[in-house]
């Protein structure tokens, strides 16, 4: 009886190992489609989600990005990720949780470009668009202002918001490379990881300009603690672990310009493009009269 | 002789088990060779009269506009895809948004070159961005549906302008809100109806995400224009 069990018992096989580990006489035709078993794993159950996609990359890690940097295949790994996997690292970068790292949730050695890029792209032309706004409703009620739209804004926007994403963490990996040479800490991060981390923590800005469309100064200030604090704790909770193994006068040098550049950043923008006290009325009421002059007095 | 046949047929016994699951996506192109006819056409086409090769490029835009004045599911705009529609709209847009005022002083409008390399840069990194995510659409298929589907858009930039030849009050804002946000919805659905089919299923929503920011720009160029006065 017990050996007919067995023969009889059936036996589950997993995706494709099982078939080929098991069965060398038949012949199966396998195609690695990898979004098709990304949906299977999904369909057995978004609880599993997770574990199965660190398994897997934690697989692929060392095959994951080795094509050579100038083909385009390089770049389209880093483009690897799914809406709702965008979804989760936008809401992790605006809530900070004192245990969670930014890096090993979420990123888990896929860092994306697409993330940064585009979070980048929103807020510069959220400030434009709402610089503009916030300007025109400066001005409403004087009578002798025309609104001009200031193209301007875009790129000066675009400039100073995509140099703090790519230069900052350019910067920032330098360092901790060349200070893990010295002191040799478990964690290490790539520059890519970091690119990663310091677009996403810009997410919570774009809501946080749209509120600076009222012309309010005690809201504006506000907006503006509430959202550093979020993402600041984001980078320092993400960044303590890479540096806690070193001397405390360098760690406390790191936190605090990581800081202080975020801190820049948002009072800059702020002050450049939204100014609720504007020196330009004088400007607009000045070139109408000056024209009138110099063609009266020709 | 019965031998071989058994043991080849128990040699290929296991090829008979070959099976590819179904929901694994073939597509591709097929070309049928009606190209070789085509062909012999072009050779005749240099006896043409002229007027009738620019109809004909004509008449294919023109089918390319009614195609996305009522976007259906068609793969029409994909499949012969040019240019020139794109160009075209480009440079009505960029310049009606001049305002036709030679002056300098009003600096802050967008120029005629900021406007072009917008609407271009734009697509090219749409595409790219596309292509990036695993999307199955060629470049110039994809700059071909971004560029046409600026048509509503241009349309409305026609009526802003109509709107403004009356007073700058706060109705004709409203109504240029009204006719602005329409054009952007339509252009944005029309977009995505062309090329939601040639993304994979998981990353629609980052495909669609940054033609919504485009068509949005443009969108914002075409509301806050003021004419000169």
């Amino acid at each position: 009886m017990a050996n007919t069990d067995f023969h009889l018992q059936f036996q589950e096989f997993e995706d494709e190992q099982g078939f080929t580990e098991n069965n060398q006489g038949a012949t199966t035709v396998t195609i690695d489609d990898p979004i098709k078993s990304r949906k299977q794993r999904k369909a057995t159950g978004t609880a599993f989600e997770e574990e199965d996609d660190d398994d897997k990359t934690e697989l692929l890690s060392g095959q994951r990005k080795s094509a050579p940097f100038w083909t385009f295949e390089y770049y389209q790994t880093l483009f690897d990720v799914d809406s709702h996997q965008v979804k989760n690292r936008i809401v992790g970068s605006i809530l900070p949780w004192p245990g969670k790292n930014f890096i090993e949730v979420y990123l888990r050695s896929n860092p994306d470009l697409y993330g940064p890029f585009w979070i980048c792209a929103t807020l510069v032309f959220a400030i434009a668009v709402s610089g503009n706004i916030s300007s025109f409703l400066v001005h409403q009620g004087q009578p002798k202002f025309r609104y001009v739209p200031d193209f301007s804004k875009v790129t000066m926007a675009a400039t100073a918001i995509y140099s703090y994403a790519w230069l900052v963490p350019l910067a920032l990996w330098g360092f901790l490379t060349w200070r893990n040479r010295k002191i040799t800490s478990l964690v290490s991060y790539s520059f890519l990881q970091i690119v990663c981390v310091y677009g996403y923590s810009l997410s919570i800005y774009i809501p946080a300009v749209i509120l600076w469309i009222i012309p309010n100064e005690g809201l504006r200030w506000c907006s503006i603690v509430v959202a550093l604090c979020l993402s600041g704790s984001v980078l320092v909770l993400t960044f303590w672990p890479a540096i806690r193994d070193d001397k405390p006068r360098i760690t406390t040098a790191i936190i605090s310009t990581i800081v202080i550049l975020h801190v820049l950043l948002a009072v800059g923008c702020k002050a450049c493009f939204f100014s609720t006290y504007e020196m330009d009325p004088s400007k607009y009421h000045n070139e109408p009269s000056t024209a009138t002059n110099t063609s009266s007095t020709n | 002789m019965a031998e071989v046949e058994e043991s080849s047929k128990r040699m290929f016994a296991g090829l008979s088990d070959i099976s590819i699951s179904e929901d694994i996506p073939v597509e591709g192109d097929i070309s049928v060779p009606v190209r070789s006819q085509n062909a012999d056409d072009d050779f005749s086409t240099l006896d043409e009269p002229v007027k009738d090769t620019i109809l004909r490029d004509l008449r294919a835009v023109g089918q390319k506009f009614v195609h996305v004045l009522y976007p259906k599911k068609s793969s029409a705009l994909l499949k012969d895809w040019d240019l020139w529609g794109p160009l075209l709209l480009c440079v009505t847009l960029a310049l009606m948004l001049q305002g036709g005022s030679a002056d300098s002083g009003d600096d802050g409008r967008p120029q005629f070159a900021e406007v072009f390399v917008i609407i271009w840069f734009g697509s090219v990194i749409i595409t790219l961005n596309s292509k990036l995510l695993g999307g199955t659409i060629s470049f110039f298929q994809s700059l071909c549906v971004l560029g046409y589907c600026i048509l509503p858009l241009t349309v409305a930039m026609i009526v802003c302008r109509i709107v403004l030849l009356g007073s700058i009050s706060s109705i004709s804002f409203v109504v240029r809100l009204i006719v602005v946000t329409a054009s952007f919805c339509w252009s944005t659905f029309a977009s995505t109806a062309f090329l939601a089919d040639s993304q994979p299923a998981n990353r629609k929503a980052l495909v669609v995400y940054p033609v919504f920011l485009f068509y949005f720009v443009i969108g914002w160029m075409i509301l806050t224009f003021s004419p000169s006065p």
